[in-house]
């Protein structure tokens, strides 16, 4: 069985994902699939009766077309066609942030080391590495910062709401000289 | 200035082994040059001509003394001496070794630098107006607010990975002095009727290949909204901004395609989900950011020094200097001191690190240890005593930096042009050189008066010529370097584009061109009218021709 990084730690994957499913007959029985956008809103309840059904999206679908699925679904994952694309990173904080969905969040695609800490504070809890790259390896991509400035679905109190909570706490963060 | 904290320091040092590992991957064949491209230049290191390039952050144009010397530092031992000071309140060390740039980047942050997001399709470094909180025209000093969006584009993780490069630029006075009508988003921090800090916003400026002039989306935000806003903004281009074609990309053409009014829209939608949410900005927040950009200890003073004034009179070419290269400042008694970095001979912007430790110490002497970088690529002594001007001025013209042309036709903005950058299509710093040696003559010079010269190597417009009163673009014809010659543009809160006179020149005609159409000028202006003013009244049809009617 194939394996992604989620949560954190690197796991077996049970998902099949299905790119190129056009209709309810392209998705075997009782298997987890994620379906594209399109086959979900043309057969949403044919899908339903198969099994467990996770949705993709590519980076010009709208999350908002997902608005009234998000408490249903089990698993949305965003695609990223070439890493460069960061569209996806907007998704994906819409889908958390706007929509409130609270199940799997997975980046697919090229989903390479040195972005995942950035899609993980976008919202992303899963991350399907590229198969051709060393899962260990990646997960270290999730250490490159211990904390950001920004308010992030991540980390919704931005630095400076918790700076001045720390300050008020009486630990106050230290100014160094200037060498 | 704004002092790290803890929190600072380790981003700062995280970034610094983030890319430390990243390189060494790379050298060692873990990451493809297609995967490690988009992290170098988020680091602002560049594969140029001859070497990689390293572009490293001013934040909105704000240097100490320390941090120069460390520059100098830099410039001696991991390249050939010098520095580049660019357009965008940035300096480019155009000779370091790629396995160096880790150590490198280690070195800045010890004083508190850094080359993040100095390149790559992010939010870049925020510049700003080199008279902040010294300017006689100021309502806002924007230096608070500058830091806050420093910390909130820095490691943004929602937009590291925007269609294109994106900049911001803030100012707080009357005069725009930060080029904010030619940014992808201009802030203007303005007070309403009741005297509250809010802001004007504007989207979707730009020089580039396809120059256009910010639109005004909201005419004032509350303070407090301003990140909220910014992430809206940000969100709509991150989301529908093209990427089919690298050359449409910037917001500008995504602005101009859906209108400002629907564009408008669509970020005020997002924004009104986000107001007053946690990234709402609290006063506390603005005062703790503004502490550290209180003014110095000034010595009262009743008003100008006497000693001042007298030297002024006594001494022509000190005089000259002063009218020139010192601005008044809000507190009696002082002066800000422009340092012209565009001698005769020298590619303009550029220091060596000998002069770059002698402004330091200077600074130290003269204006409390701190300086700042102008987008026109001068340096400025905030801070100056006007009883200490004419021991400065001396100091200054040991160094060479005291050419007394600011504004003038000699000051001229100039990237580096095809003597260094690989997207040149042409050289610009040799037509510069060639322009300052036929306008040598100070009184001449002084005659023509205001003028705005500005020369980029190539359509991306680094040299910023569209906005110049006079632009000059280096072309590609056939594998050889010519040259177009545009008038009428401006920068400032009345910006303009200049328009193209007419088909290119060769390198050899240049100035000769810029004497005809100074010719021009002399002979039609009016009194106390301006070269731009001038070219504004009559259009550019006497200008063109008879630039073009001599050239045969």
């Amino acid at each position: 069985m194939p394996r992604l990084i989620k949560d954190n730690a690197i796991v077996e994957d049970r998902w099949t994902l299905l790119r190129d499913a056009a209709s309810p007959a392209d998705v075997p029985d009782g298997v987890a699939a994620i379906v594209p956008l399109a086959l979900w809103r043309a057969a949403r309840d044919a899908l339903r009766t198969r099994g467990e059904i996770g949705v993709w999206l590519k980076p010009d679908d709208d999350p908002e077309l997902l608005a009234a699925d998000v408490g249903a679904l089990p698993l949305i994952a965003v695609d990223f066609p070439q890493f460069t694309d960061g569209r996806g990173y907007s998704t994906a904080r819409l889908l958390r942030e706007k929509h409130g969905f609270a199940g799997e969040l997975r980046a697919i695609g090229d989903v390479l080391r040195d972005q995942l800490y950035y899609l993980w504070q976008c919202g992303f809890n899963a991350f399907a590495v590229r198969s051709d790259r060393n899962l260990e390896e990646a997960l270290k991509g999730l250490r490159d910062f211990s904390d950001n400035y920004q308010a992030t679905a991540a980390r919704p109190v931005p630095l400076f709401r918790r700076r001045a909570q720390a300050v008020a706490d009486g630990l106050s963060p230290s100014i160094e000289r200037l060498a | 200035m704004y002092r790290y904290d803890s929190y600072d320091h380790q981003f700062v040092a995280e970034r610094v082994a983030q890319f430390r590992d990243q390189t060494r991957r790379f050298l060692a064949g873990e990451l493809t040059e297609d995967e490690f491209r988009p992290l170098r230049l988020q680091n602002g290191l560049y594969i140029q001509k001859y070497a990689p390039m390293l572009r490293i952050a001013i934040p909105y144009g704000l240097l100490s003394s320390t941090q120069l010397r460390k520059l100098a530092h830099i410039g001696r031992k991991y390249d050939r001496g010098y520095g580049h000071f660019t357009t965008r309140q940035n300096i480019q060390f155009n000779w370091p070794r790629l396995e160096d740039v880790p150590d490198i980047l280690a070195e800045l942050a010890t004083v508190e630098m850094h080359a993040i997001q100095t390149s790559g399709n992010c939010v870049r470094n925020i510049t700003s107006d080199h008279f902040a909180g010294v300017a006689a025209d100021e309502v806002v000093d924007p230096r608070a607010y500058c830091e806050l969006f420093r910390q909130w584009s820095t490691f943004h993780p929602e937009f590291a990975y925007l269609p294109r490069k994106f900049k911001i630029a803030v100012c707080g006075s009357a005069t725009d002095r930060a080029a904010t009508l030619v940014h992808d988003i201009g802030v203007h921090a303005v007070r309403n009727a009741a005297g509250e800090v809010g802001f004007r916003v504007l989207v979707g400026g730009g020089l580039g290949r396809t120059p256009m002039i910010g639109h005004v989306i909201r005419e004032f935000l509350p303070r407090e909204e301003i990140l909220n806003y910014l992430d809206a903004i940000l969100r709509v281009y991150n989301r529908f901004g093209r990427r089919d074609n690298k050359y449409k990309a910037r917001i500008k053409i995504l602005v101009k395609d859906m209108t400002p009014e629907v564009f408008a829209r669509h970020v005020e939608a997002d924004w009104e989900r986000l107001k007053g949410g946690p990234a709402t900005v609290p006063d506390e927040e603005i005062a703790r950011l503004s502490s550290f950009f209180a003014p110095p200890p000034y010595e009262p003073h009743s008003g100008d020094d006497a000693g001042f004034r007298a030297a002024i009179a006594d001494n022509r070419a000190f005089g000259n200097w002063a009218k020139r290269n010192v601005f008044p400042h809000k507190v009696p008694g002082y002066a800000v001191v422009t340092l012209s970095l565009k001698k005769t001979g020298v590619p303009p912007g550029d220091a060596t690190s000998d002069q770059m430790d002698t402004v330091a110490d200077l600074a130290d002497a003269y204006s409390f240890g701190a300086l700042r970088v102008s987008h026109e690529q001068n340096l400025i002594f905030t801070d100056v005593k006007q009883s200490a001007l004419l021991a400065l001025w001396g100091e200054l013209k040991a160094l060479g930096f005291a050419t007394p042309n600011i504004g003038l036709l000699t000051d001229i903005i100039c990237c580096p042009g095809g003597d260094f950058c690989s997207l040149a299509n042409a050289k610009s710093i040799p037509i510069a050189e060639a322009i300052q040696r036929r306008f040598d003559d100070l009184d001449y010079l002084y005659d023509i008066g205001e003028l705005d010269l500005n020369i980029s190597g190539c359509m991306n417009a680094c040299g910023h010529h569209h906005v110049g009163n006079i632009g000059v673009l280096g072309v590609d014809k056939n594998g050889e370097e010519w040259y177009q010659v545009s008038i009428g543009g401006g920068q400032g809160e009345h910006a303009s584009l200049g328009k193209v006179i007419g088909p290119s020149f060769a390198a050899n005609e240049m100035p000769d061109v810029v004497s005809r159409l100074i010719d021009v000028y002399v002979e039609s202006r009016h009194e106390d009218e301006r070269f731009i003013d001038t070219v504004r009244r009559l259009g550019i049809e006497p200008f063109k021709e008879r630039v073009y009617a001599t050239a045969h």
